[in-house]
């Protein structure tokens, strides 16, 4: 009965989605406010539901009902506990249900948030939310039912993929999931401002914290993901431009434009129309990573031919999405008032080119990643797009945008004077030269990568001295330190958090140098007694043995790692075969530090069934490898700092009052 | 009129911008792309000699053989019509298997034997790579039977 009681719900949940799509929305051009005041309500009552069907699915995952079929395939008896919740949106139905549910989860908070909203705004933001829940619950009961029964019950399930079974796997999809969905609010306030037509800072203000919280969830997504795929994989590396790690970055880079375009809009009611079509295309472009990852669509075109209901639906809404909203984005920009007028040398000029960047990048990874899709289509053959060609592309355009990063904060809005910077900013920049001078003479390994190690560490130095600049500048002002600590206490939380970000762009750029370039990775054979030598460390084989798992037998190998005489660390990775999967899982072991991460993996026995008990083995030393991470951990808190900062709080009590001057300005 | 000038600077140098990268992007792409072929194409000669492409089909059953330094592997790919023989120095993926789907990138060398410098792992283990699908079907439509791999 439980299941049918989460299908019921899901059903409600739409029917409720449905008059939060229409009455509000009506009601906001009818000026009847009774139907506007619906909104709340309804957006409650969809969290309540969608969190109801939630239930009943988790339910089926732990009482092992295998009679759903969803369950059945991604679940076991055996498996724990904590990955039973995780296989809740481990495959592509709960997935869905996940999305809904944060959607909810959003909606009610801006519910919840909204009441310092003028009314109508809150109306049509939330009908619009309304609008993309009907998207997915419709597809959720039409082609994806995640309480499908299964009849004859097999007595046991098909167990989730071991990769997914892992703690970092576990939480990655729903913070990931709260960015996507978090574009979705940003989105919803867009279509509100270009319904109502009233484009003004307030609007910004109004939609710069969610859209920060929403890139912050993403941001941690990303990370989270990208150290799943470096010690879970068994390779060692940290990106690997697949389909699926683009369809998330490419939300990511538009969202990061699209923070910083609201600052403009916010401060300077500057690109406007810019930051509109920003917030549709963030939107948009989650849309597309959530659904092409798990449609496999994004694999091959095939995927359309065996699941046609899912393939044709994603076509459908995804137009109506992103046509939708354009088509109101052209109608509607033309009224849109030009915003203020600033010089060649001002912070907005670096904050566009900034921008530029941004978005050209995720043009380029958009066309990498479909490039394969439109070539098959077209008939020209089946390619792909390989590894070294993102990577170029990043190389060519990011290394401007460091450049910028550094000026950018800087300069003064509207317009700054050259000799003003070249002061600000000439140690700063004479440092990180003379850095980059000194990183091109320790020459890497790699061929031709001195250059590029000059670029990296002189353009992290620049990021770190030109914030460091920056931070002088601000305290010379403030004088004590009493000033000081009422500033992170109120208004300049946001300045923090931008720097706090910023470092974390730093401590990135330092840590991909480090490791692309110095790092080492070997694919060696071992007897049990060999050593190892890699970059100053010794690794010692001392064999494997069996030992078992709740749900998989392992054979774990043992290495003791030396630097010098001393024993450091003591290294165990296994090569896990689960009960349900005749493949192999490997489970690499890691000693990891500030400066470098040791990583040995297992690959498989060689000689005579292990006779001899040698192994194919990789040993990898990965420097700084950590920074990486660490960086979009630093760009995550940064936005939460910043979020914290006075002025929303203001802006909350505020509201209304600014609503009315602002118009009232314009 | 100075307002205009500005703005128009400005969306040239956009366009000037968007341009560079258009052409940067397609022509890194065009050293960067791997055409797929399935053992039948490049019995056929299809397959270029000196490029690096993609191969994919099934690994033959008991093909998979070490060499003298133990990490070199030898294995056979088929598409049940043509077969190739694979060399590969290195640690194979998890989901790697006899008589399953493989796609291997590399080169044909002059022997006639297929140098992968990259052989492909897919995340899941129900999956069978597309092209490999793809290149399989033709040959069980020709003869009707259905191999166990096949979808």
């Amino acid at each position: 009965m439980i299941p049918e009681l989460g299908h019921l719900a899901l059903i409600l949940a739409l029917a409720l989605a449905s008059i939060q799509a229409i009455l509000p929305l009506a009601g906001s051009f009818t000026h009847r406010r009774s139907w506007m005041a619906m909104a709340r309500p309804l957006a409650w009552g969809q969290l309540a539901f969608l969190s109801l069907a939630f239930a009943c699915l988790l339910w089926a995952f732990l009482s092992d009902d295998f009679s759903v079929l969803y369950v059945a395939r991604n679940s076991n008896r055996l498996m724990p506990a904590v990955y039973k919740v995780s296989a809740v949106w481990g495959a592509h139905e709960g997935s869905l249900l996940l999305w809904a549910l944060l959607l909810g989860g959003w909606g009610a908070a801006v519910a919840a948030s909204g009441r310092n909203l003028p009314p109508q705004v809150a109306a049509r933001v939330l009908s619009v939310l309304g609008l993309i829940g009907i998207g997915f619950l419709l597809f959720m009961l039409l082609t994806s039912n995640p309480f499908t029964r299964l009849f004859p019950v097999p007595p046991e399930g098909r167990d989730l993929n071991p990769l997914l079974q892992d703690p970092g796997l576990a939480i990655h999809p729903p913070m990931l999931y709260m960015g996507y969905v978090g574009f979705s609010v940003a989105f919803a306030f867009a279509i509100a401002a270009l319904l109502g037509g009233k484009l003004d800072a307030t609007w910004a203000r109004w939609s710069r914290p969610w859209t920060t919280v929403a890139w912050v969830f993403l941001t941690l997504g990303i990370a989270l993901g990208s150290w799943w795929a470096y010690y879970e994989l068994g390779w060692g590396g940290w990106w690997f431009w697949d389909p699926v790690e683009n369809a998330s970055l490419m939300p990511w880079l538009v969202g990061t434009a699209l923070i910083h375009s609201l600052a403009v809009t916010e401060k300077r009611a500057a690109f406007k129309r810019w930051t509109l079509l920003l917030a549709l295309c963030a939107f948009s472009l989650s849309l597309l990573g959530t659904f092409l990852v798990r449609s496999g669509v994004l694999t091959s075109v095939h995927a359309f031919a065996t699941d046609p209901a899912r393939g044709t639906f994603i076509l459908v809404f995804l137009c109506l999405v992103v046509g939708g909203s354009l088509a109101l984005y052209a109608w509607r920009t033309p009224e849109v008032s030009g915003g203020g007028r600033f010089d060649p040398l001002s912070r907005e000029t670096f904050l566009l080119v900034n921008n530029l960047l941004l978005t050209a990048f995720a043009a380029l990874v958009l066309f990498g990643t479909l490039a394969p899709l439109i070539y098959e289509a077209m008939g020209w053959g089946k390619i792909s797009v390989g590894f070294p060609w993102f990577n170029r592309m990043f190389l060519v355009l990011m290394p401007f945008l460091a450049l910028v990063l550094g000026l950018g904060p800087m300069t003064r809005w509207k317009r700054d004077q050259t000799g003003r910077l070249v002061k600000g900013l000439g140690i700063a920049a004479l440092v990180s030269l003379a850095t980059a001078g000194v990183a091109s003479l320790f020459p890497p390994k790699t061929t031709g990568g001195s250059l590029l190690v000059a670029l990296g560490l002189g353009l992290a130095a620049w990021v770190l001295l030109a914030h460091l600049a920056g931070l002088r500048d601000r305290l010379r002002r403030r004088r004590d330190i009493a000033a000081v600590a009422a500033d992170l206490k109120g208004g300049g939380r946001g300045y923090y958090g931008m720097l706090l970000a910023h470092l974390g762009v730093a401590m990135f750029i330092f840590g991909v140098t480090m490791v692309s370039n110095f790092g080492s990775e070997q694919d060696i054979r071992m007897s049990p007694g060999d050593v190892h030598e890699t970059a100053g460390y010794r690794f010692r084989f001392e064999g494997v043995t069996t030992v078992p798992g709740p749900n998989y037998r392992a054979v774990r190998g043992r290495f003791l790692v030396f630097q010098g005489d001393r024993q450091i660390a003591v290294l165990e990775p296994e090569k896990r075969t689960y009960f349900t999967s005749p493949k192999p899982m490997t489970e690499a072991a890691i000693d990891w530090g500030f400066t470098r991460d040791l990583y040995v993996s297992l690959g498989e026995p060689l000689g005579e069934s292990g006779r001899d008990g040698d192994w194919a083995l990789r040993i990898y030393y990965k420097p700084a490898v950590r920074w990486i991470w660490l960086g979009g951990l630093c760009m995550a808190l940064g936005g939460l700092l910043a979020i914290t900062d006075r002025r929303y709080r203001i802006t909350r009590r505020r509201a209304k009052v600014a609503a009315d001057t602002a118009t009232a300005r314009v | 009129m100075k307002a205009r000038h500005k703005r128009f600077v400005f969306v040239a140098l956009a366009i000037l911008g968007v341009g560079i990268a258009a052409a940067l992007a397609i022509s890194a792409m065009r050293s960067n792309l791997s055409y797929f072929f399935s053992p039948s194409q490049v019995a056929a000669g299809e397959a270029p000699t000196n490029a690096l492409f993609r191969l994919g089909g099934l690994v033959v059953k008991d093909s998979l053989a070490r060499q003298g330094d133990g990490l070199t592997l030898t294995f056979a790919v088929t598409d049940n019509a043509a077969t190739l023989s694979v060399s590969y120095t290195g640690i194979l993926p998890d989901l790697f298997g006899e008589g399953q789907g493989v796609v291997a990138k590399g080169r044909l060398g002059e022997d006639g034997v297929f140098y992968a410098e990259e052989v492909l792992a897919k995340h899941d283990e129900s999956y069978m790579p597309p092209e490999v699908a793809d290149s399989l079907r033709p040959v069980q439509a020709a003869d009707g039977t259905e191999t166990a791999a096949g979808r």
